[in-house]
């Protein structure tokens, strides 16, 4: 039972409740690494699913249809040469796919069409899978995250600060959430102001409260300074009060995550950055982390060098070619100053980019996961996706292309997948402060294309509330809680309140091979992972002499105490025990 | 900036070992915490003994700081001199390397180790005769040639008696009983016989007093080239296929002599190649590996990358830092021996062929392909008796050139070369791959390698078998009466106490050593 899905009787491919098969067809399929396989494919609304005809080894592909980014036909009716004339999937998950097909009759016509229409629904007037999907799940995911219980945790609302309605239809901000948590000194009417003067309207906001500095992490989007370079007195004012909020003498710190040319040439369009005379009583600082597109390509270079084959020979410096290690330390570096400067320096701090839906929700997530040990739980990292990704704007939609066929949308980026991908990092530098495991994280990774939750759909909360996503849809959040022991990182141990700085340092970031590199039979690293099955072991050899000395004791007792051997409960010798280990 | 902080007048002595003298020391010498441009640091007390450097902090830390894992013999300050790898003079913000006489006294001394520590003493606060002292005699001590019978060692052994005993469970390959043991336990014995010819070196000196071939070479052979052109067992398969190695006739310009060479290896390898032996490949490691110059040359620069002793050259590296290290080539060689060691055993396993390494001396790549194949197809070379006894059989035994190799006497280093460390690297890389597959962990193979360098075990500080029993014997040396009973670096309890041990052990470790089941490693390559 493979993620969830049920093999239906007499069926020879999976389906979820909900699922329709809509075709099926032989076909060749050209496996990179061991050479065509012949096979028969399957396509439901939500998958492409192939099984080879052979059994030894039975190759099988099992692969959502949400992950398909562009579709191709190879060859045409008077191609020559074995195998030519098919179709070439690109996927969103560092893979490709080609079918080789028969060439008479126009055979692929008919699949290239079903493929195309379920695979980009969006284009073709048709509902996400998500919407039609009809999974039962033990735990509902939708409830995990409640931004007033959150800002509860945090001891939010205080005497400094406030929970403001001013958003609750997305009058303010139509791509910030409902709820927003603002200085007790600034009014609503200070806020629409300073609206004004921010890119989109997204105002500074507080994410983060520290326990005990009371120092803030807040976000926002750009000023909008332009050419003229403009001022606002409004939000002038509002960054002093939150700069106060803490009680706080030095200056605020602002980190703006572009490079500093690029803040600079914003300008142009109207946007910029604080400026030392317009803020005497704030410092900014530039993270030099490069843009969605720089993103894009740097992810598709890293593409090039890992499928379908491992450039061996020169590895390294192939692997450095891509930059895309160096802009994750560039992300971390960044996201550990804006932790050192809330922990350590008791400061409060600004975080923006441009329109801080994209590098400001990696930094404030990354710092937040530094900080606060409540984040690196399994239904706290839920928590964190849910409040600083999918409710404050990060444009999912947009950046993945959701069953778009336009592969070539210069808005797609690996964002969250890079934000992923430095979590990863840290996990690997912290074993045992992370509740979750590996398979957590590439789970929602696999999700956020899958389409067969309405979690990662839709670019803002104000359209998720229109489309009725939580009514009409399941939570991924629902399919990991219901079975969180598989997600569960046996090396776990509890810590309260300590801070975790990752090392950004090249000589310490490694690539995640178990995820870019998972297609390729001769490269992926052992699965199960050993080390964790040994533990698991331990752990249960552990339990079984808890219980073991248990009985024993109770035996014991019961020699002891003869006739009267009922009046020790399991639980009393339970808590004896336990002191023991 | 410098923080001056009043040095506290006290007086601290160096731990002495036995045998151990203070040879020169300096005081109110600054040391400079690593990694870190600001220049902070403590004052401390410089000293020269003739089995370390050690510097002593005025004020010593309180014990409650103890690190859970610490070395009894070398402490955190201490440099033994053979693990002092260059010494840097520090004049008006120039390196200058150190070798000789001196003309002039630097300002700093920069001291690179071995074990890839770096070191920086200022010396600006120490009196000009202090600093003359101490300077020359760091140099001298650690820096110019020196005779075998004056290395610490010898010393150690005549003051401390040694009652451990070191016959712990490794298998130390120096009796005919251990190799008949060895034969036993692979199921070599039907057709590999352990020979005592070389009782008294009577053969080689090169060769160790016993060892294994096959039951159809005779004496005769044995003794005709100095155990030249003979097969020399290392192990045998479940399947029955042996690993051999083969120490190779020097390129002869006399064409008779060669003739007769090639004569006779023609014979050896047609009575190996009948039944009841399997099929022969012979691979000259010579010519398939790369040189130990290459190897050398690659240490070298790769060596240099973690030579860092501060955060601004830590940063500038760190951008090109896979480059750096692709360029220094080691990582290639590594990569290189795996592949050679995976071919070996495959053709062991699935060939069912024996394979005869064959190398000039068979005492370098030799042992680390044979040990790696070892490793790779042997659970019980996974186990930490298994691996020291494979240690002893392949590399102390064996007849590795530890003293050469290592050049624990500085001598001009034309001999120097990092093959111990490359095995115990590729070692490295296969307990990454398969965690729960050895019974010691990354920092056994950590502590094993700075083991190198701690001259009180005779482990690594001979070429030979026979060097080692005619320098133990005390004969050569007049000052001592001997015979000496060295210790061996196998007794871990001399370094570690209880505690401090248990790190070496894996506690994820889950294969029981089985010697039929043979588990083939296959090295993946990132």
């Amino acid at each position: 039972l493979k993620d969830g899905t049920n093999w239906e009787q007499n069926e020879e491919i999976p389906r979820l409740p909900g699922e329709t098969r809509v075709t099926d067809k032989d076909v060749i399929y050209m496996c990179p690494f061991n050479g065509p396989v012949k096979g028969r494919v399957y396509i439901t609304n939500y998958r492409l699913y192939l099984r080879s005809v052979e059994n030894d080894p039975v190759v099988v592909l099992n692969v959502p249809l949400g992950v398909i980014s562009r579709i191709e036909k190879m060859g045409g009716a008077s191609s020559r040469g074995e195998n030519s004339y098919g179709l070439d999937i690109t996927c969103k998950d560092m893979r490709n796919l080609r079918f080789a097909l028969k060439q008479e009759g126009h055979s692929r016509r008919d699949i290239f069409e079903v493929l195309t229409k379920y695979a980009f629904p969006q284009s073709h007037n048709l509902l996400f899978f998500a919407f039609v999907n009809e999974e039962k799940f033990s735990e509902n995911g939708w409830m995990v995250y409640n931004p007033m219980s959150e800002y509860r945790r945090q001891g939010l609302p205080n005497e400094r600060w406030r929970v403001t309605f001013i958003n609750e239809h997305y009058g303010l901000c139509d791509t910030y959430p409902s709820l927003l948590v603002v200085p007790y000194n600034a009014t609503d009417d200070d806020l629409k102001k300073v609206a004004a003067f921010r890119s989109r309207n997204r105002i500074p906001v507080l994410s983060w409260i520290h326990p005990e500095t009371q120092a803030v992490i807040m976000r926002c989007s750009q000023p909008l300074v332009g050419m003229s370079g403009k001022r606002n007195k409004d939000d002038e004012r509002y960054l002093d009060v939150i700069r106060e909020a803490n009680g706080q003498i030095s200056k605020l710190t602002i980190y703006d995550a572009r490079p500093n040319v690029n803040a600079v040439a914003n300008k142009a369009t109207g946007g910029g950055y604080e400026s030392e005379d317009a803020y005497p009583n704030a410092e900014l600082f530039f993270l030099d982390i490069h843009n969605i597109h720089v993103m894009r390509e740097s992810l598709k270079k890293l593409k090039d060098i890992v499928y379908p084959n491992v450039e061996e020979s020169h590895w390294l410096s192939s692997l450095e070619s891509t930059h895309w290690l160096e802009h994750i330390k560039l992300v971390l570096t960044g996201a550990i100053q804006v932790a050192d400067k809330v922990s350590s320096e008791r400061s409060s701090v600004l975080v923006h980019c441009s329109d801080g839906w994209d590098r400001t929700a990696q930094l404030t997530s990354l710092a937040m996961l530094m900080l606060d040990s409540y984040y690196r739980t399994i239904e706290g990292f839920e928590v964190l996706v849910q409040k600083e990704w999918i409710s404050f704007g990060h444009k999912f939609a947009s950046r993945i292309g959701h069953g778009d066929k336009n592969h070539a949308d210069a808005d797609r980026s690996p964002i969250f997948l890079q934000f992923i991908d430095c979590v990863w990092q840290m996990s690997k530098q912290f074993p045992t402060a992370f509740e979750f495991n590996e398979q957590f994280l590439i789970t929602i990774l696999d999700h956020l294309y899958s389409c067969r939750f309405g979690t990662f759909l839709y670019n803002s909360e104000s359209l998720r509330e229109k489309e009725k996503v939580t009514e009409k849809t399941l939570s991924l959040w629902s399919l990991i809680n219901s079975e969180k022991s598989k997600y569960t990182n046996p090396f776990y141990t509890k810590e309260l309140n300590r801070a975790l700085y990752p090392v950004a340092s090249m000589r310490h970031l490694e690539l995640w091979v178990n995820y870019y590199i998972r297609w390729n039979p001769r490269i992926r690293q052992q699965q199960p992972n050993p080390v964790e099955q040994r533990y698991m072991e331990l752990l249960a050899l552990r339990d079984d002499y808890i219980r073991r000395l248990e009985e024993l004791q109770v035996t014991n007792n019961s020699k002891i105490s003869n006739s009267s051997a009922s009046s020790a409960s399991p639980s009393q010798m339970m808590s004896q025990v336990q002191t023991h280990f | 900036e410098i923080h001056i902080k009043e040095p506290i007048e006290k007086e601290v002595n160096p731990y002495l070992l036995p045998g151990e003298l203070l040879l020169c020391e300096a005081s109110t010498v600054y040391k400079y915490i690593q990694e870190d441009g600001s220049h902070r640091g403590t004052y401390g007390k410089l000293v020269c003994t003739n089995f370390k450097i050690a510097f002593l902090e005025d004020d010593s830390a309180s014990d409650d700081n103890e690190p859970q894992f610490k070395n009894k013999i070398v402490g955190e300050n201490d440099i033994t001199l053979q693990c002092v790898d260059q010494i840097y003079g520090v004049y008006d913000e120039k390196k200058k390397l150190l070798t000789g006489q001196l003309r002039k006294y630097p300002e700093k001394l920069s001291n690179d180790c071995k074990d890839l520590r770096v070191f920086n003493f200022c010396l600006r606060y120490t009196k000009e005769e202090e600093v003359k002292r101490i300077v020359s005699g760091i140099v001298h001590h650690s820096q110019t040639p020196k005779l075998l019978k004056r290395l610490f060692l010898f010393s150690y052994a005549s003051a401390a008696p040694n009652n451990t005993d070191g016959r712990n469970q490794t298998v130390m390959f120096d009796t005919l009983e251990d190799w008949r043991g060895e034969l036993e336990r692979t199921k070599g014995n039907v057709k590999y016989k352990a020979v005592t010819t070389n009782e008294g070196y009577r053969v080689s000196e090169k060769l160790p007093s016993y060892f294994v071939v096959p039951i159809c070479v005779s004496e005769e052979s044995i003794l005709k080239y100095e155990g030249r052109g003979i097969p020399i067992w290392c192990w045998s398969c479940h399947n029955g296929a042996a690993l051999l190695k083969m120490s190779a006739f020097p390129k002869e310009q006399d064409d008779s002599t060669s003739q007769m060479q090639k004569a006779f290896l023609d014979g050896i390898y047609k009575t190996i190649s009948k039944p009841p032996y399997e099929l022969l490949k012979t691979d000259d490691l010579t010519s398939s590996l790369p040189s130990l110059q290459d190897i050398q040359t690659a240490y070298t620069k790769f060596k240099q990358l973690f030579l860092i002793d501060n955060s601004t050259d830590f940063w500038a590296t760190d951008v090109k830092w896979f480059s750096l290290l692709e360029s220094t080539n080691w990582l290639e060689i590594i990569r290189r021996v795996l592949k050679k060691a995976i071919e070996v055993a495959e053709c062991l396993e699935r060939q069912h062929t024996n394979v005869l390494l064959i190398e000039e001396s068979a005492t370098d790549l030799c042992c680390v392909i044979s040990s790696l194949v070892q490793v790779m197809m042997d659970s019980y070379s996974r186990t930490k008796s298994g691996f020291q006894s494979l240690i002893q059989k392949e590399w102390v035994i064996g007849g590795h050139g530890f003293l050469d190799r290592c050049n624990h006497l500085h001598k001009s280093g034309k001999e120097e070369a990092p093959v111990f460390l490359l095995l115990l690297n590729c070692v490295w890389q296969l307990v990454q791959q398969y965690p729960p597959a050895f019974e010691f962990t990354e920092t056994y193979l950590t502590v094993l390698s700075d083991s190198l360098y701690v001259p009180i075990f005779s482990t690594f500080f001979f070429n030979s078998q026979h060097q080692k029993d005619i320098n133990m014997s005390g004969e050569s040396l007049k000052t001592q009466s001997g015979p000496f009973s060295f210790l061996t670096v196998w007794d871990w309890s001399v370094q570690f106490d209880p505690k401090a041990q248990a790190f070496l052990n894996n506690p994820l470790y889950a294969e029981k050593p089985k010697l039929d089941k043979s588990q083939r490693k296959t090295a993946r390559f990132k």
